[in-house]
């Protein structure tokens, strides 16, 4: 069931296409993230990352290729996939008719988690955001919305959190205080992340490694620096600026990743 | 697996707790429409037609139950889609047979409550006695609340096929079912071709079988089996319908989409 070769990998995609009909949203992706890395999937509105995530979430089902997370295929393994990693986005959202306890209870029981009374305050503490545990989550401010979300997302200790621009909805110092937090929390139990987000500044200072989406397509890839310097732009942002207009004049990278990962 | 399930029923027990319009849902439309039969069932007595009065309050109430069914199922999932909650719970570890069998159980409850209240109700108003029906209720209800599972079944696939657009066959669908199901007049009122087509329905045979014990104090114990037959039939085809769809909504992204509605 397990293939004890990638073990060390977190998640592996080959040759992943998604089609919606005459639209090609994913056009042949391959890639590795390795158990502990933080990666970006960067790229302009309608790039693919989305799609790329939910397909690795298995909401949406390949046209083909394949799609290996914590050494499992999503196709035949989703629900022991799902008890293993979780999601935070921006545009998702919980009940606002439950109390903030009350969301928390039920997504403890759904992930099966022992002592969740105990692992909910400490997440809300480690998030700061302890004192609306009997709120109504429809009356939070958005920086709490955001940060309640992610409490949702690491009560299972999740190995692979998948991060759709978790920052989109905050101000400068609560946005630095999650990433504060999300690294921290990253250090400590090796967590795996892959990240989308629009704040280049950010990028650099959580990914490892990123990679360029454009038309669903893999359009540079390295750690930040090297492919600042690779693409000579003077920073991630003006690279994803010139992505976004001219993302033709780049060429697909084809069979990039192929790295293993650590000691395989 | 029981854990995943109790998430679920926690989830709504949480939600209908402080709303006071979900449970005006369970209890505000059932009262009303008992009131309103229950006084046009007083006027027929009236007019000497005193077994309109059983047919009628009775038909009102079993009607409730598949009603309620029908839209525990549906309405829980698309209460997801309204909060923005369906990817977290399809991203969540649960299958989507738990989570069926969790709105169900929440269907149950809502049913048995407004049975009850209704119960009483007419008890209370009308001095009709709905244990009056027998022991023959158990069966009836049990196949009104499967049916109305069934057509839940087939009612949310078309919602996750169609999107919100398509929201409003919650309430539709079981309108659409009452008339071919002579709730409240007996199958022969209907032209005979219509006829064919309401003992093709489960719930035909149940509001049938009321009348008849209403009438006659007699059940008809090979029409019940009709009944969990074709509830049987339809509970798989609702069951391969559902599966197949969401099946067919992963493929085209329209569970990720959703919330971006």
């Amino acid at each position: 069931m397990k293939d004890e070769g990638t073990a060390i990998t977190a998640t592996e995609i080959q040759s992943l296409t998604k089609r919606f009909g005459k639209l090609t949203a994913l056009n042949s992706l391959s890639f590795r993230v390795c158990r502990g890395d933080i990666l970006g999937l960067l790229g302009p509105n309608g790039a693919g990352k989305t799609t790329a995530i939910h397909c690795m979430l298995g909401l949406i089902t390949p046209s083909s290729g394949s799609i290996r997370i914590l050494g499992l295929d999503i196709s035949r393994y989703r629900r022991k996939i799902l008890s293993q990693v979780n999601f935070s986005s921006a545009y998702t959202a919980l009940p606002s008719n439950l109390t903030v306890r009350e969301n928390l209870l039920v997504f403890s029981r759904l992930y099966g988690i022992k002592s969740a009374r105990e692992k909910i305050e400490s997440l809300l503490e480690l998030f700061e955001i302890e004192e609306t545990i009997d709120r109504l989550t429809g009356s939070l401010s958005s920086g709490q919305l955001t940060r309640l979300n992610l409490c949702k997302a690491f009560l299972n200790n999740p190995e692979i959190l998948f991060l759709d621009e978790p920052t989109a909805s905050l101000d400068p110092d609560i946005a630095a205080k999650v990433r504060e937090r999300l690294l921290e929390l990253q250090r400590q139990r090796g967590l795996t992340m892959i990240y989308t987000s629009h704040n280049m500044q950010e990028v650099e200072q959580m990914c490892d490694r990123v990679i360029f989406l454009a038309k669903g397509s893999i359009v540079m890839q390295g750690s930040p620096s090297e492919i600042i310097k690779q693409s000579e732009s003077s920073s991630l942002e003006d690279l994803f600026i010139a992505i976004a207009r001219n993302g033709h004049l780049y060429q697909t990278v084809a069979n990039q990743g192929d790295e293993p990962c650590g000691s395989e | 697996m029981w854990l995943r399930i109790s998430a679920i029923v926690m989830r709504y027990f949480f939600l209908h707790r402080r709303s006071v319009a979900r449970v005006m849902e369970i209890f505000f439309w059932p009262v009303m429409n008992l009131l309103v039969w229950g006084f046009v069932t007083h006027y027929l007595q009236d007019l000497a037609l005193p077994k309109a009065v059983l047919f009628l309050l009775g038909s009102v109430i079993l009607w409730d139950v598949l009603y309620r069914s029908q839209q525990g199922i549906t309405l829980a999932i698309t209460e997801e889609f309204w909060v923005k909650n369906i990817i977290n719970i399809f991203i969540s570890p649960i299958s989507v047979g738990e989570l069926l069998a969790a709105i169900s159980i929440v269907g149950i409850i809502k049913s048995i409550v407004t049975t009850v209240v209704l119960g009483l109700l007419a008890f209370f108003f009308y001095k009709f006695n709905l244990l009056k029906v027998g022991p023959g209720l158990v069966p009836f209800l049990a196949n009104l609340l499967l049916f109305g599972w069934a057509v839940g079944l087939f009612t949310m696939a078309l919602i996750f096929r169609y999107g919100r657009a398509a929201e409003a066959l919650i309430w539709g669908v079981p309108f659409f079912i009452q008339p071919i199901s002579a709730v409240f007049y007996p199958v022969s009122v209907l032209p005979v071709w219509l006829q064919k087509i309401a003992y093709l329905l489960p719930s035909t045979y149940v509001f049938e079988g009321m009348r008849q014990v209403l009438a006659t104090g007699k059940i008809d114990i090979s029409t019940l089996g009709i009944s969990f037959g074709l509830n049987l039939v339809y509970l798989i085809l609702g069951s391969l319908y559902f599966s197949w769809m969401l099946r067919k909504v992963r493929e085209m992204g329209y569970l990720s989409r959703f919330h971006l509605e």
